[in-house]
């Protein structure tokens, strides 16, 4: 082995060892989870928290893997994300919806022969101003989420008019210091412009209706402790395909964080209405390994 | 659905109401341990503060007595505590020290953890943080 090899073998260790130490100096729990569209926040919504523990003079950034079993479909979700000084957020995850039983409804209904739908997303977010923990008005973030459909044949059979799409949100975080039975309660606000049908994996746009639609999102959760995380979410949706209803989802969670370098979050989903497939209820499962 | 969930929103507030309406005024101060309580948690605040890196170059040389009085006599005070802070403002104290959010998150991560060690309830725990936090704008980036 040449020395320079080895020199290289070494920093290769060393470097996520050091990483390991410290990741950042924001405090447990503040940077939220990561969502199944990969920017920091519940599960289903982003928050205005950037993603790691990195504080205004650090960086840092997550990886993680998360799976929803609901009724008819599962989706698998890889993500990671990188904050810079707890200013800029940027992230990319990969969505594989599996259709499980749906597949051969499609076949019969189309003739198509998927068995699964992916789509990319790479998202952006910037803290404008405030701080979570610090500022009575809380903290507030302005992002991006540009989806990319790698299956578009199937979301075009059934109307839509787009693969690729960009949401963008305004988000609200604020967390209130022994505000209810002596915990810390923090709640979310997410207001999203957005074309998507089933956050994009059914394409962009429809029949129904190809322009951005408002959306309200919002998050609340209680901290038992520093570690646990108990708390509901809601997401509006757009209903842009006459082929099947479209509904609004929403999730009770509870999330670990047993230190900074992981968080474990499991919810139990409920996405109504999915492609013909009514009620898709279900348990989801998330693991972030922040460094 | 949206009736229950009212109800139950309800019962919550009205219990949230009573703890508070019914608990003596000096609750949080018994709660830290009292006078020698809080002393033995800002020693525990100062030891950690000196082994970190990150902030430990802002506490070289002070007077490290009259710190553990002066952050003990304003968290006696603001808890409820038969005590008075009599040293100077935040604003004063932290000038020049151009402290960032890092260094601000360090000491409250320090703080949280020599409350852990000392037994301090979340309930607590929280209860003092709710109080420091309004603190905030005086002390960073002075
Ligand atoms: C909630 C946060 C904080 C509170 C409540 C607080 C409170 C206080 C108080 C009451 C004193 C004066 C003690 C006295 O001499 O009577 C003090 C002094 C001091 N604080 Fe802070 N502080 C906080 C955060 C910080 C941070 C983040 C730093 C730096 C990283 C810092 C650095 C210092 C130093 C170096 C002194 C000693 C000043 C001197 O004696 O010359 N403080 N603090």
């Amino acid at each position: 082995m040449t020395l320079r090899m080895r020199a290289i073998l070494m920093a290769g260790l060393l470097l996520p060892a050091a990483t390991l130490a410290e990741p950042g100096s924001r405090l447990w729990a503040t940077g939220g989870v990561t969502t199944i569209e990969g920017s920091a926040g519940g599960g289903l919504v982003p928050w205005a928290l950037l993603s790691s523990y990195a504080s205004d003079e650090e960086w840092g950034g997550t990886l993680s893997l998360a799976r929803a079993e609901v009724s008819d479909f599962t989706l698998s979700v890889t993500a990671a994300a990188l904050t810079w000084r707890n200013r800029v957020e940027l992230s990319v995850a990969r969505q594989t919806l599996d259709l499980d039983d749906f597949s051969f409804a499609l076949d019969d209904a189309f003739g198509l022969r998927e068995d699964e739908l992916v789509q990319d997303i790479f998202g952006a977010k910037v803290r404008m101003f405030g701080d979570v923990l610090y500022q009575p008005w809380g903290q507030w973030s302005l992002g991006v989420q540009h989806k990319r459909n790698r299956t578009f044949t199937v979301p075009e059979a059934i109307g839509a008019r787009s693969a690729n799409g960009t949401d963008v949100y305004l988000a609200g975080s604020k967390l209130f210091f022994a505000a209810f039975l002596e915990r810390n309660v923090l709640l979310n606000l997410t207001l999203r412009g957005s074309k998507a049908n089933q956050s994009g994996l059914l394409g962009f746009g429809g029949d129904g209706g190809n322009s951005y639609r408002a959306h309200v999102e919002a998050s609340a959760g209680i901290f038992l402790d520093r570690r646990w995380l108990v708390g509901a979410e809601y997401r509006q949706k757009s209903d842009n395909l006459s082929f099947a209803n479209e509904d609004d989802w929403w999730d009770l969670f509870v999330a670990w964080v047993p230190s900074r370098h992981l968080a474990v979050t499991a919810a139990w989903v409920n996405l109504g209405d999915v492609a013909t497939q009514t009620d898709q209820r279900g348990l989801y499962l998330s693991l972030q390994g922040t460094f | 659905m949206t009736r229950y969930l009212v109800t139950l929103l309800a019962i919550a507030l009205l219990m949230g109401c009573q703890t508070r309406a019914t608990e003596p005024a000096d609750a949080l101060y018994q709660a830290l341990g009292e006078r020698p309580g809080i002393e033995a948690i800002v020693e525990d605040l100062l030891f950690r503060i000196v082994d970190d890196d990150r902030i430990a170059f802002q506490f070289r040389g002070i007077d490290a007595q009259q710190f553990i009085v002066g952050l003990s006599d304003q968290i006696c005070e603001l808890s409820g505590g038969p005590c008075q802070y009599t040293g100077k403002d935040m604003v004063t104290v932290h000038r020049g020290m151009a402290i960032s959010d890092s260094q601000f998150n360090a000491v409250a991560e320090h703080l949280v953890l020599a409350m852990e060690r000392h037994r301090v309830g979340t309930g607590a725990q929280n209860r003092l943080l709710a109080l420091l936090v309004p603190m905030y704008p005086e002390i960073v980036r002075q």
